[in-house]
């Protein structure tokens, strides 16, 4: 167990370094840099600007002090505001992010698992049909269909809730539905998956014989080996929510990291796009070992390796 | 039937089976109805797309007509203008054209890297397959989005750069499908015979191995082509894909999205068309997959 910890966070440590190098590498070679927006300056401004931002050393030490920095999370200041430092603002805007990510998740699972039950118990049913079908158009319907879709309806036509803003609980609820909604249909359709495998298995049928319950047989017995699909979709379901989240921001006007990620993509900061891009980067990574480590709790058949 | 139950010898088998075999899916996926009819809407669409220019009655998509700005839905314009007084059907047609080349372009990608990597891996075996595989692990646990914006941000946002970062991020999935299916099929004594008749292992791995993974490689390519339609339309969304002044449907989007409050129809018809090509063709792949792969049922999208 120990060792297998271990060779996972030694493992992440050369991926980490990769991708810092590669995305380090790819930014010196990108046209442009802090200075693209001002048309024609000053060739001693200039000069002292590449001094602020360390630009006019050579390359290896530029190299060496990015990764020294990237590793207390210090990627320097902004490119287009320089008053600010990128760490300041991923952790001013990460917490947003996390909360409207964790309920979308938490959203899923609370309801895609159940459906899937009701869909597998209920195979090639009415029930299983409709859900499914539902399942389906729900993995189709792009987040930022549904977004301004939702906000017609509940905000504009109805004044339910608020159309954007993230102020008060109420502002939360249009996010995390239109977030949420695609994993819901995709956790349903792998629980589903997942429990007619177990269904099938030799120990539900013992289960049943001993004169078990029904509920008891699917709820106690079959789920947890059923739902190992979904736990093993945590990981990229959760890079999928980051990058759903992007977008969803953008639609509500979200002060979280995604809303960061774009802008700075648009004003070429590259310092910003940057820090974001590497902090999800590990942020995903320890989550992902977060997920194996479950999986072995839930399957003792599985082995760490 | 007749011919996959009489099981005889090599000759006839490797004769009668394929077909048999392709027959029999064929005859699957037709009862399926959601499937035939995702199909044939697709065809449809495809279709509507490519005749797009010489379609009778349909507007430039970049005429402007400023007396006709933002109408609504009308027996002139069905999908009604948009604030420029370009006809907003013509904008969805001809938006259709670039999502649908988006997508089959960067499949066609993901497939040539997939295939050949997972093909090479799972033939190589031992060591090779191991470093190959392992490689591929750890892509997976990367947000390869971040590294499709990287590339749009720090280079060009042409259509070319689009076309190469949706194929790079797609593959991964496909070289996994087409290993597992070449280890098993490496076994088998069909790969012998090539082999003893003296053909390389590139031949092997490409003329004999590779065709014989097929149908799962359908199935998945079926299932990829929406999902690049879908990466495409979430960057062109954020304004990171398709430049003007091409559009495609995430671009309608976007822009609709804007003015929602005051034109809604801008931004519900080309979702609508995004969604429903998405949806069937996930509905083409789910049939294909229970008509060509019965028992795999888990991996999907």
């Amino acid at each position: 167990m120990t060792t297998f910890v271990l060779r996972r966070v030694l493992l992440m440590i050369p991926t980490l370094w990769v991708i810092a190098t590669l995305t380090f590498f790819l930014m010196r070679l990108a046209p442009g840099g802090p200075f693209l927006a001002e048309k024609d300056i000053p060739a001693a401004a200039k000069a002292q600007l590449e001094k602020a931002y360390g630009l006019d050393r050579p390359l290896h030490e530029q190299y060496w002090r990015f990764l020294s920095g990237a590793v207390r999370l210090d990627f320097g200041p902004s490119y287009k505001y320089p008053a600010r430092q990128v760490r300041e603002i991923i952790f001013e805007a990460f917490p947003v992010s996390l909360e409207l990510g964790g309920w979308a998740l938490l959203i899923a699972l609370a309801i895609g698992i159940p459906i899937g039950v009701a869909a597998a118990v209920k195979q090639n049913t009415g029930t299983d049909h409709v859900a499914m079908g539902a399942a389906l158009a729900g993995v189709s319907i792009p987040n930022f269909v549904l977004g301004p879709a939702l906000v017609l309806g509940l905000s504009l036509t109805w004044f339910l809730l608020p159309p954007a803003l993230w102020e008060g609980p109420q502002s939360r609820v249009l996010p995390v539905l239109t977030l949420s909604t695609a994993y819901v249909a995709y956790i349903a359709r792998l629980t589903r998956g997942g429990m007619l495998e177990v269904l099938r298995q030799d120990y539900i049928r013992t289960a049943r014989a001993k004169g078990l319950s029904e509920g008891t047989v699917v709820y106690k017995h079959a789920l947890k080996l059923g739902i190992l699909p979904v736990v093993s979709y945590l990981g990229p379901a959760t890079a999928r929510v980051i990058m759903g989240s992007i977008v969803v921001e953008s639609i509500f006007a979200v002060p979280g990291l995604g809303r960061h990620l774009v802008n700075g993509a648009f004003n070429r900061d590259y310092t910003v796009v940057l820090g974001v891009v590497l902090f999800y980067a590990g942020f995903l990574m320890v989550l992902n070992l977060l997920v194996d480590l479950a999986y072995t709790r839930l399957d003792p058949r599985v082995e760490l390796g | 039937m007749r011919v996959a139950t009489a099981t005889v010898g090599g000759a006839t088998l490797s004769s009668g089976r394929p077909e048999s075999l392709w027959a029999d899916a064929w005859k699957r996926l037709r009862r399926n109805r959601a499937a035939v009819l995702s199909g044939l809407f697709l065809g449809w669409m495809c279709v509507t797309a490519v005749a797009a220019p010489w379609l009778p009655g349909l507007q430039d998509p970049t005429y402007q007509d400023l007396a006709l700005s933002a109408s609504p839905p009308s027996p002139a314009h069905w999908f009604g203008t948009d604030e420029l007084g370009r006809d907003t059907l013509a904008r969805v047609i001809y938006g259709g054209r670039i999502s649908l080349l988006v997508g089959l372009v960067g499949t066609l990608v993901s497939l040539l890297i997939g295939v050949s990597y997972g093909a090479v891996a799972g033939y190589r075996g031992g060591r090779t397959d191991e470093i190959m595989m392992r490689a591929v692990d750890v892509l997976y646990s990367l947000p390869y989005i971040f590294l499709v914006i990287l590339l749009l941000v720090f280079f060009s946002r042409s259509i070319i750069m689009l076309f190469v970062a949706l194929g790079l991020v797609q593959w991964l999935t496909m070289a996994r499908i087409v290993r597992g299916q070449v280890l098993s099929l490496k076994q088998q004594t069909f790969v012998e015979a090539a082999r003893a008749l003296g053909a390389g292992d590139g031949a092997i791995i490409f003329r004999h191995i590779v065709p014989n993974t097929l149908g799962p490689v359908i199935v998945y390519t079926t299932l990829t082509v929406p999902a690049v339609i879908l990466q495409e339309a979430f960057l062109s969304f954020l304004g990171l894909g398709v430049q003007p002044p091409d559009a495609s449907w995430g671009t309608l989007v976007s822009e609709g999205a804007r003015l929602l409050a005051l034109f809604p129809w801008l931004v519900i018809f080309p979702g609508v068309a995004l969604s429903l090509t998405l949806l069937c063709f996930n509905f083409l792949g789910d049939g294909l997959r229970d008509a060509l792969d019965p028992q795999d049922r888990r991996e999907t999208l």
